[in-house]
């Protein structure tokens, strides 16, 4: 028998012996509710109430995973590409330094722009997400012109993005932002600006054409450049978009908080990574999807919540926050070890 | 009852080391990797003091035996006797020990440390207070320069020598390790004339000394200037040993080509057509130049040649992989401008390459997404949207016209055997209806079954009327398939054979020029 015949007649066992394979999104699910389910238990024993029936704790939960979850939905494309993006959280500080100042009402004593007051909430909208295209095609252009890093591109973008920031208004922050402005950020909002996003970009890397160019990319750029594919220009689309998130992260931030500080999103890009990454996007590229990212954001919102719930110290909770993002990773490649066996 | 290195070392520091006829001594090798039997019975002599050549087409298994000799591979049978002890070699160092050193064909040097520091690392001489004694060992760098006549400053970086000045402190400290075996692939192939008679002077000098080199080559002039004897290998078969004296030209590559070729190529005579592609004097600065060919609508052109001969880089730049330096290409008439693959595909070209893993295959993602990447480039996409249902009825037809196995288009392509895996890429091609489709060791690492249908496949495409190239190292599927062939030889088109004048003995003496 040849080694072909043996091999094909493996690979026609693995199907049968598996029975058909459940979507990756499910094992993640189970992850999310056991650890519901954990606190829930743990509650009852050591706080004497309910973690889940608590309508107000859940709805805090999805707030807090919103912004989060819109800068991961960016991110985890960037890393199917097998990139890396460390600049998000400093874009969203940017961001929403730049969009508050064109979003303050004339009411404020000190706005930064004087004459630009009570100006209607499309112009911030429109300043915010043009800034965090600008990160993002500067990062972008540098990775696939250059082929430098993305860890050292974006990590440049991280320091000079949050420089920004802070020069903007000397340190200061951008207050008394205009009801319009405010909109955005309250009640339900930022949730439905989240799922409205993660739609979108679930079919776009499900369905559309960029979706496809993103994983073979991350599979196997040479491969796809061989197949026709334009890596640079296609790169720099993928950053771009994810620099439009954190814009879009930036400003729904400010609007939360009614006001825009230079500190906005400090290591928002690290809980980002991990929202996708506990999603089952594979750092060395080509696999993810938004799915599991939007579940793995509710995961690391569940965490802190949980541990706030059980009174854990806010010292522990991050270092046992680092511990689950090490430990996503090490599961990450134990489960590629495990494939090439 | 393998003997240690100390124990060598000591034998050999006595003086007592028995008088054995032949330096090195390896009896009946047997190597096997999956798939292939690299090394079948292979037994080989080189006596003290001699130049021994290995000659032998690619894969004839010259590298597995010296790698064997390196200590890099461990032989499945067989022995090797150094001076008639038997030694078991486990690591490159353990032959380094041994006194058996290897100088590879990509040098293995620290590009940003000193000459000195490259030759004595592990090993450098320590002053009172355990730190490394520069002087010392620049030193011991200068005497040992002066004993081979390399004129070198031994504190110069590595990274600032040329490549036959890397190639000498290579020698250099090959012989620091005292070595009586010194393994030479292909020292040649990136020096200048002068360059290499500096480096045959070097060699004759160590001769004298009494070591032995193990020199493969695949030129047949420096066959004849250097070597005292060589050995013929082929498909892993060991052929014979003759002094170089004794022998022509001729019979080296009757005993390097003397096989028939088997009757798998079902290559049908087609009606030849138009010229499609038409390459003029193209030039990749520092690869090749002055490739010029034609291949017509029906024909199927194979480019023969030796590794690094600049095959490949020539249908890479062709498909845009690599733009020319300078030169032209015309598709139908019309003159290109090739920069990027993706304008090769919009002039209906076809790309398969080399490695399959590499620049191949999406190996974590599975066949329907392998093979509908590039056909998606122009068609099957609606506004951006991939019309699934489409692209997935024509990747099933076409899964099934290839015969490819796999349980389902699911199945992640790193699941597939190689010749399944090469089936999915000519699947990816062929769904852009190519005009020109280049192959590149289309059948590399394949079994006979997957290689016979691939070549029905390449046959029937001909037929229709696709302008095929064809590059390949094995030269049954070169004279089975062509319509003409042409040769080439360190970057240069060396001749073209027709089909009817092409036999094995012509296309080695091309791409040995």
């Amino acid at each position: 028998m040849t080694s072909e015949q043996a091999t094909a007649k493996t690979a026609g066992q693995t199907p049968s012996k598996q029975g058909r394979r459940l979507p990756p999104e499910v094992s993640i699910l189970l992850v999310l509710i056991g650890i519901a389910l954990i606190y829930e238990v743990l509650g009852w024993i050591f706080v004497g109430q309910s973690f889940l029936m608590n309508q107000q704790r859940l709805t805090i939960i999805i707030l807090q995973v919103s912004v989060i979850g819109i800068i991961a939905v960016g991110v985890t494309q960037v890393i199917i590409t097998g990139g890396i993006d460390l600049s998000s959280g400093s874009v969203v500080g940017m961001t929403a330094m730049i969009a508050a100042s064109f979003a303050q009402a004339s009411t404020w004593a000190r706005p930064v722009y004087p004459s630009l007051t009570d100006l209607p909430f499309i112009i911030p909208l429109i300043v915010g997400l043009g800034i965090g295209l600008l990160a993002g095609i500067v990062n972008g252009a540098l990775i696939a012109q250059t082929k430098i890093p993305p860890f050292i591109a974006t990590l440049g973008m991280m320091v000079s993005a949050r420089g920004v920031a802070k020069w903007y208004t000397k340190g200061s922050p951008v207050s008394g932002l205009t009801d319009q402005f405010n909109f955005i950020g309250t009640g339900i909002w930022p949730v439905v600006v989240f799922l409205v996003v993660a739609f979108i970009f679930h079919i776009a890397l499900r369905y559309t054409r960029y979706g496809k160019f993103t994983y073979a990319i991350g599979a196997n750029v040479q491969a796809a450049r061989v197949s026709g594919i334009n890596v640079e220009r296609h790169l720099i689309k993928v950053y771009a978009i994810a620099g439009v998130l954190a814009g879009l992260a930036g400003i729904v931030t400010a609007a939360r908080a009614q006001t825009a500080q230079s500190g906005m999103g400090v290591t928002y890009e690290l809980d980002a990574i991990a929202a996708a990454v506990i999603g089952g996007t594979s750092l060395t590229g080509g696999v993810g999807r938004i799915t599991g990212t939007v579940i793995g954001a509710i995961i690391l919102g569940v965490m802190i919540s949980g541990f706030t719930f059980l009174r854990v110290d806010a010292y522990y909770q991050e270092i046992i926050k680092g511990v689950i993002i090490v430990a996503a990773v090490v599961v990450d490649v134990y489960r590629q070890k495990k494939r090439k066996v | 009852m393998a003997v240690s290195p100390t124990t060598m070392a000591a034998v050999r520091a006595s003086g007592a080391v028995p008088k054995a006829e032949y330096l090195l001594n390896v009896e009946n090798i047997r190597k096997e990797f999956p798939g292939v039997l690299a090394l079948d019975d292979v037994s080989f002599r080189l006596k003290r003091g001699t130049v021994h050549a290995l000659m032998g087409e690619n894969g004839a298994g010259k590298s597995t035996l010296m790698k064997i000799l390196a200590g890099i591979y461990v032989p499945d049978q067989g022995e090797v006797f150094l001076k008639g002890l038997p030694i078991r070699l486990k690591s490159p160092l353990d032959a380094l020990e041994n006194g058996i050193a290897m100088i590879h064909q990509e040098l293995n040097l620290m590009p940003f440390m000193t000459v000195a520091e490259n030759i004595w690392i592990r090993r450098e001489p320590k002053n009172m207070f355990g730190f490394v004694d520069h002087g010392k060992m620049f030193e011991m760098t200068a005497d040992l320069f002066t004993r081979l006549n390399i004129a070198l400053d031994p504190e110069s970086q590595v990274r600032d020598l040329s490549v036959a000045n890397r190639q000498m402190v290579e020698i250099a400290k090959a012989v620091s390790y005292e070595s009586d075996v010194l393994i030479m692939d292909e020292p040649t192939s990136a020096l200048t004339e002068r360059e290499v008679a500096h480096l045959f002077e070097i060699i004759r000098n160590l001769r004298s000394q009494g070591i032995g080199i193990v020199y493969i080559t695949h030129k047949m002039n420096e066959l004849f200037e250097i070597a005292d004897e060589f050995s013929v290998f082929r498909d892993g078969r060991y052929i014979g040993t003759h002094a170089s004296t004794d022998v022509t030209r001729d019979d080296i590559i009757k005993m390097m080509v003397g096989r028939e070729i088997t009757q798998m190529f079902p290559k049908e005579i087609v009606p030849i057509g138009d010229v499609v592609l038409s390459v003029k004097d193209l030039v990749l600065k520092g690869v090749f130049s002055g490739v010029s060919f034609d291949v017509r609508a029906g024909e199927i052109l194979g480019i023969a040649g030796l590794v690094g001969s600049g095959r490949s880089n020539v249908a890479e730049t062709i498909f845009g992989v690599t733009p020319a330096t300078s030169g032209s290409i015309t598709i139908n008439g019309k003159s290109v401008a090739m920069s990027s693959p993706n304008q090769a595909i919009q002039h209906g070209m076809a790309f398969i390459t080399e490695d399959r893993k590499e620049t191949g295959c999406l190996l974590i993602l599975d066949v329907l997404e392998n093979m509908q990447i590039a056909v998606l480039q122009d068609r099957f996409v609606k506004f951006g949207f991939v019309a699934e249902k489409e692209i997935s009825a024509a990747c099933k037809v076409m899964s099934d016209k290839l015969r490819v196995k796999t349980p389902n288009l699911q199945e992640r392509v790193e699941n597939l055997s190689g010749g399944n895996q090469q089936k999915v890429l000519i699947g990816r091609w062929l769904l852009t209806n190519p005009k020109i489709l280049i192959l590149d060791e289309p059948t590399r690492g394949i079994d006979v079954g997957a290689k016979a249908e691939i070549h029905r496949l390449v046959s029937e495409l001909a037929k229709q009327g696709v302008a095929v190239i064809m590059i390949s190292s094995e030269m049954p599927e070169v004279l089975g398939m062509s319509d003409r062939i042409m040769v080439m030889h360190e970057g240069r088109v060396t001749g073209f054979l027709d089909r009817d004048e092409a036999t094995q003995v012509k296309v080695m003496e091309l791409a040995s020029k």
